[in-house]
Order: structure tokens, then C-alpha cells, then sequence
């Protein structure tokens, strides 16, 4: 007969418990964000494709020594530089990324010599083509410069 | 409201009481979706008016826009029927609801037995649906529905037998007059018998499992049988299911409010009327959406135990002790 009431006991007491935690969760902020208006600020290790860094002087810090392009293992990205008549180092004229190719491995940001790589933090990224994902970085890098 | 003629003050309140019906529903769905929003901490409803209020009105829009399919082989009266016989009997009860000192339809002295012979008639509604809409989880939820309300009715009407013994009457509004301040509710032990807070429990918890909520949903259990007795309803047989289902809820926590916390009365005594009823009511409904989203749903057995075995004892004794007591003091 004990039993009977304690089991009564328990059990009214552990709803009450239970009533006081889910209360506490609804007078909490909400955690849900309205995507298309609000976004999640990305956290500063996220790896996006990769991205030119710009650079104040000279636009970007590429040396066109093509360390990234022989360190891919997937073959994503082609390097173009040419060396302007009378100046001593080459400059970077074409820097193109296949992201279709890409495992976000990072070889290339670890390679680059002059940390002129980097992740970007873009993530809203969705096409219809595949062309939709050969971005041009070097022009990306010239719209973020300005 | 009594010099009017009595054609236009039946024509009121008709009016009334099917805009307050639509009304309740309306909200209680938006005030639903915000708590259980609330409670995972999300942000429920908001797109569509200020704070997603009008949201429920869309809705309506949409399942009144709907076409009613009668599925094959379907018992066709029957199915047509059971939504509308769970949206009269949802109405009907409102006639005694005394909202305020003179705005209640019809004064009744039995006032309090018509609410419970008319609301019980809801289940012969889900029996119906369930059973018109040749569905085997239809019914399956059908017989869950009628099992489980034929448990509750008995303690609650034990408990509802005692508040009646302590109160003299049946008339509502009369109870309600006889709690005029905080005080002389009838939830406190010293009104009569020391077993009344229990009697509330006792009552709030049958009145939960006989409007179906959660968690003594058994009738419309998602997981296991697909939606319960209206499984196969769409459009406006699926909304006046809803409706019916609001209207009890408002009903019972109405119920609650004035059998025990002094329906139209303010806690103080002073401006009582329709909005302490309302206060009240909406307090009691937030509770059992609370609840709701509190507690998984139970089992049948832990359901029928728990009516059998700790309700109906219990509510006996509240039974013999408010005997004792009114005969002793």
C-alpha cells in the first residue's frame, strides 16, 4: 500500500519537475534564425573555396610561383602570369578555381609561400551549371579590393 | 440583456457564442504553435501578421477552400455527420456558460449536468468519424477514443458530484456567485472540505483526457495510427474536428474556472465580468498546451491504470471526506 502512494508521489513530482524545465526553456532567447534575413556569422575557421587575399599595394600578394597548382591533388586550379618587359618578377594575370573539382583539402593555403591564399567564408553557393562554380579569383579578389 | 426581445437576444447569443467558438479555435492554434515554438526554442508562427496572429485565419481560409473527398466505400451519412456533431456539441455547451452576472444564454439550474450530457455525446462524434470512414486506424483510434472517455467520465463526475455537495446547486452561475473574492474559491481546502486542490487536479486531469490532449492522445496518436479518427477528413471535415476539439478544450479549462477559481469573479473582488473568465480560462489552456508539450504521449494501459487504479480511488475519497465533512461542520 506504501508502494502505491510512493509510486503516487514520484510520479507527481517528477511531471512538476519536468513542467519547471520545459518553462525555463520557453522564457529562453530563441536559438532558430530567419535565414533568408538573418544569417549565422560563419566562424573563422569555416572553409569555403578558397579566396585571393586582397592586398592594400599591389591588389594581391601572389607570386605566381605556382605552388598551389602543383600542390592540388584534384587539379582545380590554373595559374596564369606573364613577366612585363623590363620588370624583375612575374605578374599573376589569371587565377582560376574549378570548386566542382575541389575537396577543400587545403593544401594550397598550407603551400602558398606568401599567404596570399585563404578560405573564404562564402557558403551560399547554388547553380544550375557546372560553369556556376569556376570562379575567376583574381577578378573576385579586384571587386573585394574596391 | 433581459428587456431585449427574446428573438434578438437569441440571435445574440447564437451569434456570440459561433464567433466565439471560431474565434477560440483561431487563436488557441496560434497560441498552440507560439508555445511549442516557445518550448524548443524556436519562434513558431510570424509571418503572417504581427507576430503570425492571422495565421490560423490563412489556414481556415485554405481548409475551407478545400474539397471534401468521401473516400469509397465510406458509410457517407455517417461520415458527413461526425464533424458537424463534434462542432454542435462543442457549441451547445456554451449555452450555460455564464460569462458574466446577467451574460449567459440560458440560466439553467441544471446547468452543470448539461454540460456533461452534452459533451460526453463528442465521443459518439469520433465513434462516428472513426467508424463512417472505413479506415482500420480510424477505427482502432474510434475505440481508443470511447474506452478512454468512458475511464474519465467516472472519477470526474465523482469529483464534479462533491463540488456539487459543497455548493448547494447546479446552476453555475449561482456557484460562481457563492466564490467572491480569492479567498472562497473553491480550489482551497477551507471551503468545505481539505480535499478540494485535489479535486481541481482530479478534474483538470479527466477534463484533459476527455478533450483527447496530449499526453492522453491516444485517439489521434501520429506515430502509430496515421492521424486517429480523422484520418480520413480533409479540408473543412478536418477544420470542424479542430474547431469541436478547441471549443471542448475552452470548455473544460471554462469548466475548470468555475467549478474552482471563480469563474466571472475577480480574485479581489473588485470589476468582476467576462474578462476574468477569459484571464482564467486562457491561463488553464496555455496549461494544457504547456502539458502538452511537456510529456510523451502515454500508453493505453498507463492510461486506463491511471483512471482506474489512482483517479476513480481518489476521487471516492474526496467523494467521502466532503460527506464527513459537510456533516461534521
Amino acid at each position: 500500500m506504501s508502494g502505491y502512494f510512493k509510486e503516487i508521489y514520484d510520479g507527481c513530482k517528477s511531471l512538476v519537475v519536468g513542467l519547471g524545465i520545459t518553462f525555463k526553456y520557453m522564457i529562453r532567447p530563441v536559438v532558430t534564425l530567419q535565414y533568408p534575413r538573418q544569417a549565422v556569422k560563419m566562424a573563422p575557421r569555416y572553409r569555403g573555396h578558397i579566396d585571393l587575399v586582397p592586398d592594400a599595394e599591389s591588389g594581391n600578394k601572389c607570386i605566381a610561383c605556382g605552388m598551389c597548382q602543383r600542390n592540388c591533388p584534384s587539379g582545380c586550379i590554373t595559374l596564369k602570369s606573364e613577366k612585363p618587359e623590363g620588370a624583375k618578377k612575374k605578374v599573376l594575370t589569371g587565377y582560376r578555381l574549378d570548386f566542382t573539382k575541389c575537396s577543400l583539402c587545403g593544401l594550397c593555403v598550407e603551400s602558398c609561400p606568401t599567404d596570399a591564399l585563404d578560405f573564404s567564408k562564402e557558403y551560399n553557393l547554388a547553380g544550375f551549371k557546372a560553369e556556376d562554380f569556376v570562379f575567376d579569383l583574381l577578378k573576385r579578389c579586384e571587386e573585394r579590393r574596391r | 440583456m433581459s428587456e431585449m426581445p427574446e428573438i434578438f437576444r437569441v440571435l445574440a447569443f447564437v451569434g456570440g457564442i459561433m464567433a466565439l467558438v471560431g474565434l477560440n479555435a483561431a487563436f488557441s492554434v496560434w497560441l498552440e504553435r507560439k508555445v511549442a515554438g516557445h518550448i524548443q526554442r524556436r519562434i513558431g508562427p510570424k509571418e503572417v501578421g504581427p507576430f503570425g496572429i492571422i495565421q490560423s485565419l490563412a489556414d481556415g481560409i485554405k481548409l475551407m477552400s478545400k474539397q471534401l473527398v468521401v473516400p469509397a466505400k465510406a458509410d457517407p451519412i455517417l461520415y458527413r455527420l461526425a464533424p458537424a456533431l463534434t462542432m454542435i456539441t462543442a457549441v451547445m455547451v456554451f449555452v450555460v456558460i455564464p460569462f458574466g452576472p446577467a451574460l449567459v444564454a440560458v440560466d439553467l439550474n441544471i446547468g452543470l449536468l448539461l454540460v456533461f450530457a452534452i459533451a460526453s455525446v463528442n465521443v459518439l462524434a469520433l465513434l462516428m468519424g472513426g467508424w463512417g470512414s472505413n479506415n482500420k486506424y480510424a477505427v482502432i483510434s474510434a475505440t481508443r477514443a470511447v474506452s478512454q472517455n468512458v475511464a474519465y467520465e467516472v472519477p470526474m463526475l465523482i469529483t464534479v458530484v462533491s463540488v456539487v455537495m459543497i455548493t448547494g446547486t447546479m446552476n453555475l452561475n449561482t456557484i460562481v456567485g457563492q466564490q467572491q473574492n480569492l479567498l472562497q474559491w473553491y480550489i482551497f481546502p477551507w471551503n468545505g472540505s481539505i480535499l478540494l486542490p485535489v479535486a481541481f487536479l482530479i478534474f483538470f486531469v479527466c477534463a484533459m483526457a476527455e478533450t483527447n490532449r496530449a499526453p492522453f492522445d491516444l485517439g489521434e496518436a501520429e506515430s502509430e495510427l496515421v492521424a486517429g479518427f480523422h484520418t480520413e477528413y480533409g479540408g473543412m471535415g478536418f477544420g470542424l474536428f479542430f474547431l469541436g476539439e478547441y471549443g471542448h478544450v475552452f470548455v473544460g479549462c471554462a469548466l475548470a474556472s468555475i467549478l474552482f477559481l471563480g469563474g466571472w469573479q475577480c480574485p479581489l473582488g473588485i470589476l468582476p465580468g467576462v474578462h476574468w473568465l477569459l484571464i482564467k480560462t486562457y491561463l488553464l489552456v496555455f496549461v494544457v498546451m504547456w502539458i502538452r508539450w511537456t510529456y510523451p504521449r502515454t500508453t493505453l494501459y498507463g492510461l486506463l491504470n491511471l483512471s482506474w487504479k489512482v483517479l476513480v480511488p481518489f476521487s471516492l475519497a474526496v467523494l467521502v471526506v466532503t460527506a464527513a465533512m459537510l456533516k461534521v461542520f
